[in-house]
């Protein structure tokens, strides 16, 4: 957005003092953001290194190496995130679809917002309820589950009796990025030109067959970035998966069972308060590795919307 | 529904023939629903399952709706008027199974919190409460403070930096920005709270804990937030008033100042609005930096301060020998919680209601 008119012979006017400040200002503020991001990864990376050099002993649960402390933690984390992003993600092209396409127009816009009211729950709230509500009233599915399915290794028993498993934080998990999921994938889904969609329907194609000519490949690429985005919230997820998990430091792809690898920031939450010296260190160094982790799923998800972007725009 | 033709004439209709006629999915829908209900009844009256469950019933009537109506559609109407039909249950289908979690949010926090939403929880702070009693006070006022702070240093390197992009920003640094503020939206909060402690720990020593630091990691959060809304706010303003105001022999900043922003206003209020609504509720890089205490801090610049997020989840966590009073405690600062974050909302969407028309002019 050009406020200034560039043209070639443009005459240069004599700087005023306000303009100076003003733009002085303007670039400071954009320089904090640079600066403190830079601060953000020098910080964490200083307060890790003594992590990384120390004698595993010190460590919490003392493993045999740093690195064995930090596995089933980044296992977890990637392991709930998956889970989650598997059920949230069908759901939110179905509901995205819903109030794109299928709700009538007049309740598309207060439909968006029920979507969105789920958003603005807190997290320590869904944690709350998924440790008071969700938890118990699914021990019989999980009960039911071990015993019938049990031979596939996702469903081994035992069945935990309290219901705080993996499945039942990856449940909270997918509820919490669902808002985020279905938002993005509403506005790709609206962008679609209606040329097409009359175009479809002008074939004799049925709803669902003019969604799947016109919509999804029009918006491939913004279901997978808006999953990416998503996914990158529940990767850095804390506290819900604090209060419902029941923590143990094992790599296991059981999600029934009592025995469940915890997450990086659920660790990090129940442990920093009672840490010190190099456990602190430790869990900053843990808290390092998820930055990078979740660094690298957005910058995927960025990297395909621009690419989606310039794809339209050279169309 | 699908059936879209209407039955007219007593002649068989083209567009009508081989359709199933337009009331049928909807009372369809109404039978499964009540075949659900009474299995899931007769199953619990006999004693095969535990407890009447009505989630459970909506989902078998659901279940049956859609093997039902795509079997009917097979047959009455052909297969891909049958996948269509599958689509569309399996669509709404999404879209109720999205609100019950809501739904059982929303009703478990109100009916749980309402028990200890009073004056008492409102006037008090946890000092000195063993069981019954005490309030959050602490928690809200320690929440406000910190929120208030992260603001005041958010909003305006947000909004200057928003300025920055749309008003001044060509090359490098420009695109360098762009790109940091995308990677800093991705900041999990808890990495943003680890990075407040290792910048205060730095200078006040280790197990360093105080509100402003809670503040400073709030407002790393806050600030993409604020570039993002701002930005899209200030690119909405039309080029001709920024040209009409320079065609006066306005300077720049003044244009700026007294026409852009003005004229973007209300969309950034709002955005801020959205970006204190969403920091607001946090609890992780609270619980790291701010740590929590039951006792009333004024002075954001030392010692522990409690949050309301904090508050809830300390009242779940460390319960003492009267479990149920804690979790009442909890229950009731969670509902506080959601009404703040909801108002805050509210306030945006009013705002813009407001305003718009005169911002689009």
């Amino acid at each position: 957005m050009s406020a200034r008119s560039s043209s070639p012979a443009s005459v240069s006017a004599r700087d005023r003092l306000g303009d100076v400040v003003f733009r002085r200002l303007a670039i400071i503020a954009g320089v904090v953001i640079l600066v403190a991001l830079a601060a953000v990864a020098i910080f964490l990376i200083a307060q890790s290194i003594p992590a990384f050099l120390a004698d595993p002993a010190d460590l919490r649960g003392e493993p045999e190496s740093f690195w064995h402390y930090v596995a089933p933690l980044a296992f977890g984390t990637v392991w709930a995130a998956a889970l989650a992003l598997l059920m949230a993600i069908p759901l939110s092209i179905g509901i995205a679809l819903f109030i794109s396409h299928y709700a009538p127009r007049r309740l598309a816009q207060p439909l968006g917002y029920i979507v969105d009211l789920l958003a603005a729950v807190p997290s320590v709230v869904y944690g709350l309820w998924g440790i008071t509500v969700l938890a118990p009233s699914a021990v019989p599915l999980y009960i039911w589950l071990t015993e019938n399915l049990g031979s596939i290794p996702l469903f081994a028993p035992p069945a935990s009796g309290t219901g705080r498993t993996v499945l039942t934080v990856a449940i909270v998990l997918a509820v919490m990025v669902l808002p985020i999921i279905t938002a993005l994938c509403r506005e790709v889904f609206v962008q679609t030109p209606v040329l097409h969609e009359e175009a479809a329907y002008a074939l004799g194609a049925t709803r669902w067959e003019m969604i799947r000519m016109t919509v999804f490949p029009y918006a491939r690429s913004g279901i997978v970035s808006a999953s990416m985005l998503g996914l990158g919230r529940a990767l850095g997820e804390t506290m819900a998966v604090a209060m419902v998990l029941s923590p143990s430091a094992i790599i296991s792809l059981a999600i029934l069972t009592p025995e469940n690898p915890s997450t990086i920031a659920a660790n990090i939450a129940l442990n920093f308060p009672e840490s010190a010296g190099l456990q602190v260190n430790a869990l900053i160094a843990t808290g390092l590795i998820l930055f990078v982790i979740t660094l690298v799923v957005n910058s995927i998800a960025r990297a395909i919307v621009s690419r989606h972007e310039r794809a339209l725009e050279s169309r | 529904m699908t059936t879209t033709a209407q039955r007219t004439s007593a002649l068989p209709n083209a567009y009508t023939s081989g359709r199933l006629p337009r009331w049928f999915a909807p009372t369809l829908f109404g039978a499964t629903l009540v075949v659900g209900l009474g299995v899931i009844a007769l199953l619990a009256s006999s004693g095969a399952l535990p407890e009447f469950s009505i989630v459970l019933a909506v989902l078998v009537g659901v279940v049956l709706y859609a093997v039902l109506i795509t079997v009917i559609a097979n047959a009455a109407e052909g297969r891909r008027a049958a996948t269509d039909r599958l689509v569309t249950s399996l669509v709404i289908t999404a879209f109720v199974v999205a609100l019950l979690p809501l739904i059982s949010l929303l009703w478990t926090v109100t009916s749980n919190g309402l028990a200890r939403f009073d004056i008492t929880f409102f006037t008090h702070s946890m000092r000195s409460v063993i069981g019954e009693g005490g309030g959050a006070l602490h928690a809200i006022v320690g929440t406000l403070i910190i929120t208030a702070l992260a603001t005041v240093i958010a909003v305006p390197v947000g909004l200057l930096t928003a300025i920055y992009l749309v008003e001044y920003g060509r090359g490098r640094l420009a695109r360098a920005i762009t790109f940091f503020v995308d990677v800093m939206t991705g900041i999990p909060s808890i990495v943003a709270g680890l990075f407040a402690y290792a910048l205060f720990a730095l200078i006040f020593g280790e197990g360093v804990r105080m509100g402003f630091a809670g503040s400073v990691a709030l407002a790393v959060l806050m600030v993409p937030v604020v570039v993002r809304s701002s930005e899209e706010m200030l690119k909405l303003v039309p080029d001709e008033l920024r040209e009409a105001s320079y065609a006066l022999g306005v300077p720049k900043w003044r244009t700026i100042a007294r026409v852009v922003l003005p004229t973007a206003g209300a969309g950034i209020v709002t955005g801020i609005t959205l970006a204190i609504a969403r920091v607001i509720g946090e609890t992780a890089p609270l619980l790291i930096v701010a740590g929590f205490t039951s006792s009333m801090n004024y002075n954001p610049f030392s010692e522990r301060m409690q949050s309301l997020p904090v508050f809830v989840y300390t009242q779940y966590a460390n319960p003492g020998s009267q479990v149920d009073f804690y979790l009442e405690r909890a229950w009731a600062g969670a509902l506080t919680l959601i009404l703040l974050v909801m108002a805050l909302n509210l306030i945006a969407r009013l705002i813009t209601r407001i305003f718009a028309p005169r911002a689009r002019r």
